[in-house]
């Protein structure tokens, strides 16, 4: 092998081997990495899969210096090498993508590139060569981003380059991709995808974090599966299915196919009209004149790519954001504006996106917070008296109906997993008997079981006639459980299709704001026909 | 849960629970060592503070009596805690309570039975010190406005109030007579004095002085302490009631709930239909209403005057927040901290007298305990910290799986 040929389009050596092993790193109680080995290779994207507490994490912090290993030991090709912080870890050409961007809104590209370096003619900046050099890269690999672009201007997609290219800008060889996928639309996946491919076609190698089973197959050559801390298993992809992962993830055989019985449509429930709000702080619009109805028997998708005003839209109905103009009705009663105390009077249940800042006190036991929006009423309390006796029965009840996984009722649920945390908020929401459900990203950072147990839930409540928003970022999820699916872009309703008769390309374009289908003043989907938008 | 999980565990709980003790000790060496530096005898010193405050019952007396309004102000700031506010202006709602109490002593104490007046005079404090705690509330509620530097301000608005009022309309008619103007208000008839022990253990039937009795010892000290004249009056029993109220306030009821849920996130109390605005103010107020009660009692207890309002307050409305902080904001756990600080604060003064150190050491060395605790605090947290979690991701997972 000739020099140029070990070089990367960067112009940067090539990592050809990075291998992790026997690594053990023990936490308080968990032994989070149990005799882990892990391998990396030029060229090849090694996608590392594990459900939350899996250990993936903790071996990706080891690799990137945020931790030390107990035992084991990392060789760069084939030398042990030390990674005592991520100064070392990447002055060995090892770089991270985070799942949250870490880039500065208001300022541009190439400043975001250049914060944190030290410039070449220190005390001035050289922003200058730090563009030359974004555009040398933007050339060799393809990336298509303009360096002057402030940040807040982009797309998340190519906010996701401007963080591809901070990477190598620092010389990352390999580059570790913590979920890279969750905040993108199918296209803009496709997109990334290509890159990956191309740069592991030049060289360079890849770890890819996921949960997302398909993109796995699609995009990785080898996977590893960890469980507990420990190494179920490395694949070739080409050789496993889907399911198979899955069973080696979870243990157990796993369905993915959610069974959505047709159900009867009841009478409306909740009803949105024309509604409009705004963010008083940043002074624009965030929901422009939203209109739609959902019914008993019937849950209701939101799709759209993140920050498109599905959180505020929630919080709308939930009366935590106000409305500038419309109407919101809960079975026939205004209850526009209304704080949410009266939300949860006239029957409405909300499982927030931010679970343990919105919808758990996370100081608070199990029980307690089971209560939350309830422990002014019977039977819970008499007077202003709680009664402890009920409290911990109903807890225990919950806990065993919901299969939450606790120690018992009284510990703090800030012990436990993201999961179980989201199963209690279901169990409560539920346990309320409500006409009306808001399940804003119901399973994200949830692990496989515990998804397969709250889609279960939700489906089962709609059998019974319950009225069910789901907002979810993650398509799949919309498409299992959707009887419609209402796509957001920019505030705006896109079009309010029936989810068996759209297709994801559809979806996608009207995700990006691309295609706008006619909504009948009733919220229903008049046709398919794209209009001006 | 595994057994070792388990153990390591409830060790860390015996740390955190015996981690003031250390903190305290901790401070306690590092005094003496200024001590000896200053040429004096550390242990001897150190002696006549602990002698002084509780070895003998006009030490262990002023202890109590000290104690008392350093429990009621941090009952207060255990609940504006609690509630997620911080209250630094009690030594203003102190200050407001107890000239409230003195207003309502001096204008109903003759025209009224005694028991009446005192009930009016200690709720007409507590109401008083309510406001001044809730107009900081309110303001952090409304408008958003920094409680701690509307508190502090409050505070300063109180003193001069103080002042106007005993130099100008509530002034001692005598001291104008006389010529003096020294500023302090009239004493309040002595029916509205709060009883002192002295004065039950006597309804009781309790005549005889310790040594009548063959009482020697840290016994007759005792016995003396409930029995004998001293300056220990039934304030400390409203307090350590009101310490009783306030646990059940903060875990037995609906208000208690929401206060709690309040202050550890106000977005998810939001969420679950809580006005969080009005739970500001009533933390805030409690917490005033407390302070408010504590000058109260000061006033009806002890100095049956009001005065300087400085010299009434003595600190104790930051004192206050040490001894809540001390406590774990915890109102059980104030009544011992409480004490513990009325001793230094009284042991001080001896110490003082008996190896000739200057005053600010005294309160020096209750600084390094403050520094200490906090410190202790910070630690134990870490400590905490590194028990349930371990990492962003994993955090969840890691209990998640020692659980299961």
């Amino acid at each position: 092998m000739t020099k140029s040929k070990k070089l990367l389009p960067s112009g940067l050596p090539r990592i050809e081997s990075i291998e992790m092993r026997g690594i053990v790193k023990r936490f308080p109680g968990v032994l989070a990495n149990d005799h882990v080995d892990f391998s990396v290779y030029a060229g090849e994207i090694h996608a590392l899969l594990g459900e939350n507490g899996a250990g993936k994490s903790t071996l990706m912090k080891i690799l990137y210096g945020l931790y030390q290993p107990e035992e084991g030991q990392v060789f760069l090709n084939g030398r042990p090498i030390e990674i005592k912080s991520p100064t070392d870890s990447i002055a060995h050409g090892i770089g991270m993508i985070h799942q949250h961007f870490m880039l500065v809104d208001n300022l541009t590209v190439t400043e975001n590139v250049a914060l944190g370096l030290k410039s070449s003619r220190e005390p001035r900046l050289d922003l200058g060569r730090v563009r030359a050099r974004i555009l040398e890269l933007i050339d060799k690999y393809g990336l298509q981003l303009d360096p002057d672009a402030t940040i807040s201007d982009l797309a998340v997609g190519e906010q996701q380059r401007v963080e591809i290219i901070k990477a190598l800008y620092r010389g990352a060889a390999l580059l570790v991709l913590d979920e890279p996928t969750a905040v993108l639309t199918p296209q803009e996946v496709a997109d990334l995808f290509v890159i990956f491919r191309q740069m592991a076609k030049d060289g360079h190698a890849l770890i890819f974090i996921s949960h997302k089973l398909h993109e796995i197959i699609d995009l990785t050559d080898r996977v590893t599966v960890l469980r507990d801390g420990r190494v179920i298993g490395t694949r070739q992809t080409a050789e496993v299915t889907k399911g198979d992962l899955a069973t080696m993830m979870v243990g157990r055989d796993v369905l993915f196919e959610r069974v959505r019985p047709t159900a009867e449509r009841g009478e409306t429930r909740l009803t949105l009209k024309n509604v409009t709000a705004f963010d008083s702080k940043r002074g624009h619009r965030v929901l422009k004149n939203v209109s739609f109805q959902i019914h008993g028997g019937e849950i209701v998708g939101v799709a759209g790519v993140s920050g498109n005003g599905q959180r505020q839209l929630a919080e709308v109905i939930a009366g935590l954001w106000p409305v500038s103009e419309g109407k919101v009705t809960i079975e026939g009663q205004d209850v526009t504006n209304l704080p949410p105390a009266n939300m949860i009077e006239a029957g409405l249940s909300y499982i927030p996106e931010e679970r343990m800042h919105d919808g758990a006190v996370k100081e608070f036991s199990v029980a307690e917070n089971l209560i939350l929006q309830d422990h002014i009423r019977p039977p819970y309390s008499k007077g202003i008296f709680l009664d402890f006796k009920y409290i911990a029965d109903h807890a225990r009840r919950m806990i065993k109906d919901f299969s939450i996984k606790t120690p018992g009722q009284d510990t703090l649920i800030k012990n436990l997993s993201g999961g179980n945390i989201q199963k209690l908020i279901l169990a409560r929401e539920l346990a309320r008997r409500p006409r009306v459900l808001i399940a804003a990203q119901p399973t994200r950072g949830v692990d496989i079981g515990a998804t397969e147990y709250i889609h279960n839930q939700l489906l089962l409540q709609r059998a019974e006639g319950l009225a069910t928003l789901l907002i979810s970022e993650d398509l799949d999820e919309v498409r299992a459980l959707s009887d419609r699916i209402i796509v957001m872009f920019g505030g705006e309703v896109m079009g309010i299709v029936n989810n068996d008769d759209t297709t994801v390309e559809e979806l996608g374009l009207m995700m990006a704001g691309e295609k706008r289908l006619a909504v009948s003043a009733a919220g229903q989907a008049l046709h398919k026909k794209p209009v001006a938008p | 849960m595994q057994n070792p999980w388990l153990k390591r565990l409830q060790a860390g709980r015996i740390i955190d629970t015996l981690l003031p003790l250390v903190a305290v000790a901790g401070a306690l060496i590092v005094g003496a060592v200024i001590l000896f530096l200053l040429d004096k005898n550390p242990v001897e010193a150190y002696k006549a503070m602990f002698t002084g405050a509780f070895a003998n019952k006009n030490g262990l007396a002023d202890t109590l009596v000290k104690a008392t309004p350093l429990l009621l102000v941090g009952l207060g700031i255990a609940i504006a805690f609690r509630g997620g506010v911080i209250n630094i202006g009690a030594e203003g709602q102190l200050v407001v309570g107890a000239l409230m109490t003195t207003f309502i002593g001096l204008s109903l104490g003759e025209k009224l039975p005694g028991w009446l007046v005192i009930i009016i005079a200690l709720a007409g404090g507590a109401l008083m010190g309510g406001i001044w705690g809730g107009i900081p509330g309110y303001l952090k509620a409304r408008l958003n406005v920094n409680e701690i530097l509307s508190t502090v301000m409050m505070n300063q608005i109180a003193v001069q109030v103080g002042f106007y009022l005993l130099r100008g309309p509530m002034i001692d008619p005598a001291e104008v007579a006389a010529g003096t103007n020294i500023p302090h208000s009239a004493r309040l008839p002595k029916s509205v004095d709060l009883p002192r022990f002295v004065d039950i253990a006597r309804a009781l039937g309790f005549t005889e002085r310790a040594k009548d009795l063959g009482l020697t010892g840290f016994n007759a000290e005792l016995y003396g302490l409930f029995a004998e004249p001293t300056r220990l009056h039934t304030g400390l029993l409203i307090a350590i009631v009101m310490a009783v109220l306030v646990y059940i306030l903060l875990w037995r009821t609906t208000i208690g709930y929401r206060i709690r849920a309040v202050g550890i996130s106000p977005a998810a109390s939001r969420y679950a239909g809580i006005n969080v605005q009005r739970y500001m103010v009533l933390s805030m107020g409690l917490s005033g209403a407390f302070a408010g009660l504590a000058g109260a009692v000061e006033i009806l207890g002890l100095h049956h005057r009001m005065f300087e309002p400085l010299s009434v307050s003595a600190g104790y409305g930051f004192s206050g927040i040490v001894a809540a902080l001390f406590g774990k904001l915890h109102p059980l756990g104030v009544i011992p901290s409480s004490i513990l600080f009325g001793g230094l604060l009284v042991g001080g003064d001896k110490m003082q007298r008996a190896v000739q150190i200057p005053q600010v050491l005294v309160t020096a060395v209750l600084g390094l305990v403050v520094l200490f605790v906090v410190g202790s605090e910070i630690w134990s947290r870490r400590r905490a910290n590194r028990r349930v979690s371990t990492g962003p991701d994993e955090l969840s997972g890691a209990a998640g799986e020692a659980s299961s």
